[in-house]
């Protein structure tokens, strides 16, 4: 018999199971990882970096672009940092819009995680399912902002405009006939809130279908039961957060413990896994769903009655309306002032955090008196979640490191930044 | 500011008493400087004992304090000097290549790691700060020992920062670019940065040369100190 060597094998950073441009490189036996050594940092921008460049309100952009697939979350925690730090206080129906959009949002990134996780690991219809699921939130957030993705949405004192009354309407063109487009419009005649509620009326029979194709199905149990377990004290120490932490047993959201904006009036339940694997991940990110979506009615129901401000009247940081600007001199000076210059925030350092789709996102904000941060620190929980990844893959097989990858809901824009 | 807080910082200081350099109460968080001889064995503390229960470090990053407070902009007396308000000197947006940057007192401690902790037993966060000794060749030890998230942490701020963690048992770049030179996170590090890349069709690959951008500042530094702000932190030190 001739002898078998270790060899090396290089994963990625272009391979469509990597989620992006993760390039590992995988010590092996055989087909049993020995040691795995993720190289990161291919996408990195120095956003941190950047936004030191500039004024705070100028960042909300970039703040997107961290995670780009639950883009108003990232927003959330960096406001929420600029708030803390000027004690800037929040009109209700604000913090209400903003928690409707982190569950919509939060629905938006496990909507994502669940096709491409099931996808890479073998079943290629649920990423069918959720990324039709998808289109509709999407048009929430265009409805909203403007934007289908990158919304900018959330600002330092509320968020940029009040919840639309009409819905933007699909036409018909070369590829969709009059009748497709009246079908796809039937559900979008009046305001944004309706067309929440219609689609918080059907999400749950979504979230059944997805489960008959994977909770019971012989073929997703093989490959995730008993994959990449971990512990409850490896959890602590390898900085596991959100739904990874919960996966483990742990019954900890920051949205009940540390409850920010009106997260304690609201009512939902927190979801634990008890062995730590990639199955009971799964598990908690799907009961997850069907939380947010009770969130987002308790919501809808008090946005309908509850009319109000969108942002704080503070004009030293929330720029007037524009009516206000044109016929007001003390506007027009607000204005000029925030458009140019900004907003100075008082010298200090402060860390607000965030119950992230992906777990705890935090937001380390040094400022030194001026109008740009001195130092603005992203805590992406991805990133300590990534570096686990030689632990929990060691032993496996390589196929195993596909689904490990996918149960720790990689996203590279937080990762690098 | 809750009893709560109070009660924790009180224990920290009972405990620590004179290994805390400096601990600070500041918008509902505290924060402990430590030097970085003690770090160690404060962090085991803080790990292990049942008081304080640290059992998660969630985040640690560098910070370069060489520019803290320097403004690009003046704002105080300006009617005397005419229209020019802008700051002359290289600050750090205006850094291009070349360039170096005025530190007026190069003896005050620069880099810092600041970590932060969360307890789930107590629930509660604490933001742990150590200045490195040594301005050129900034020093901290390493809490992969008392943290294992810490690995990718530190590796991160040795990246961007250049501290430099002692007994880290990897202590490579982890961000940047195989091969990459200077630590783009400090503030002499022009944000245009110091070389560009394209592909040369007569050499057959990619080649690095000086960058050709220069740096603008669209938006200058300004710091204001209205009786807004003032008013403002009063209250936080309150």
């Amino acid at each position: 018999m001739p002898e078998i060597k270790n060899y090396t094998l290089n994963f990625g950073p272009q391979h469509p199971a990597a989620h992006g441009v993760l390039r590992l490189v995988l010590e092996m036996d055989g087909e049993v990882i020995e040691r795995a050594d993720p190289h990161i940092g291919l996408l990195h921008r120095a956003t941190e970096k950047l936004a030191e460049s500039k004024p705070f309100n100028q960042s909300i952009g970039y703040m997107d672009r961290l995670d780009y697939v639950s883009m108003m979350c990232n927003e959330h925690g960096y406001v929420m940092a600029i708030e803390k730090l000027l004690q800037l206080e929040v009109p209700e129906r604000a913090q209400y819009i903003r928690v409707m959009f982190d569950e919509i949002t939060r629905i938006l990134n496990h909507l994502m995680w669940i096709g491409t996780h099931a996808l890479d690991v073998g079943a290629m219809t649920m990423f069918l399912y959720a990324f039709r699921e998808r289109e509709d939130l999407m048009d929430m957030y265009e409805a909203v902002s403007g934007a289908r993705m990158h919304a900018s949405y959330y600002r330092p004192g509320g968020v940029a405009r009040d919840l639309p009354d009409a819905m933007p309407q699909y036409e018909a063109n070369k590829w969709r006939s009059q009748k497709d487009a009246n079908r796809l419009n039937e559900n979008r005649q009046s305001s944004l809130l309706d067309f929440i509620d219609d689609f918080t009326q059907r999400f749950p029979t979504y979230v059944d279908e997805y489960e008959t194709l994977l909770t019971d199905n012989r073929i997703w149990k093989q490959r995730t039961v008993g994959i990449g377990v971990v512990s409850e004290e490896r959890a602590y120490q390898l900085g596991f957060t959100g739904p990874m932490l919960r996966g483990s047993g742990v019954a900890w959201d920051l949205r009940k413990k540390q409850p920010y904006e009106v997260y304690a009036d609201m009512d939902f339940d927190i979801p634990v896994g008890t062995n730590g694997d990639c199955y009971d991940r799964y598990l908690v990110r799907v009961e997850e769903l069907r939380q947010s979506n009770r969130i987002i009615q308790q919501c809808v129901k008090w946005l309908r009655n509850n009319p109000g401000p969108i942002a704080s009247d503070n004009h030293k940081v929330v720029p007037p309306r524009r009516e206000e600007m044109k016929a007001d001199m003390e506007g027009l000076i607000h204005h000029f002032k925030l458009f140019t210059e900004g907003f100075c925030l008082p010298a200090g350092e402060v860390y607000t955090a965030v119950e992230h789709p992906k777990g705890e996102f935090g937001v380390f904000l040094v400022s030194d008196g001026s109008n740009k941060p001195y130092r603005l620190k992203v805590r992406a929980p991805g990133f300590a979640h990534l570096s686990s990844m030689n632990e929990m893959a060691k032993g496996h097989m390589l196929a195993d490191v596909v689904a490990i990858i996918g149960t720790q809901d990689i996203v590279f824009g937080e990762i690098d930044r | 500011m809750s009893e709560k807080l109070t009660q924790h910082a009180d224990a920290l200081r009972n405990h620590f008493a004179d290994k805390l350099v400096k601990l600070l109460l500041d918008y509902d968080e505290i924060t402990i400087e430590v030097k970085p001889a003690d770090l160690l064995e404060v962090a085991t503390g803080l790990r292990d004992e049942a008081e304080f229960g640290y059992q998660q470090l969630a985040d640690l990053c560098g910070v370069d304090y060489s520019q803290f407070a320097k403004s690009e902009w003046q704002t105080n007396e300006t009617t005397n000097t005419g229209f020019s308000r802008g700051v002359d000197a290289a600050t750090m947006g205006r850094l291009s290549f070349g360039d170096e940057l005025e530190v007026e007192d190069d003896q005050a401690p620069r880099y810092a790691s600041v970590m932060h902790l969360t307890s789930y037993r107590h629930n509660r966060r604490l933001r742990v700060k150590t200045f490195a000794d040594n301005n050129d060749f900034p020093v901290v030890p390493s809490v992969t020992q008392v943290w294992a998230s810490a690995d990718w942490y530190e590796r991160e701020a040795f990246d961007l920062y250049g501290i430099l963690y002692s007994e880290h048992p990897d202590l490579r770049r982890i961000l940047t670019d195989y091969g990459f030179v200077g630590h783009p996170f400090r503030k002499d590090f022009p944000l245009v940065g110091h070389v560009e890349m394209r592909y040369d069709p007569e050499q057959k690959r990619v080649i690095y040369e000086p960058v050709s951008i220069e740096p603008r500042v669209l938006v200058p530094r300004v710091s204001r100190d209205d009786h807004r702000y003032i008013e403002a932190s009063d209250e936080v030190a309150e």
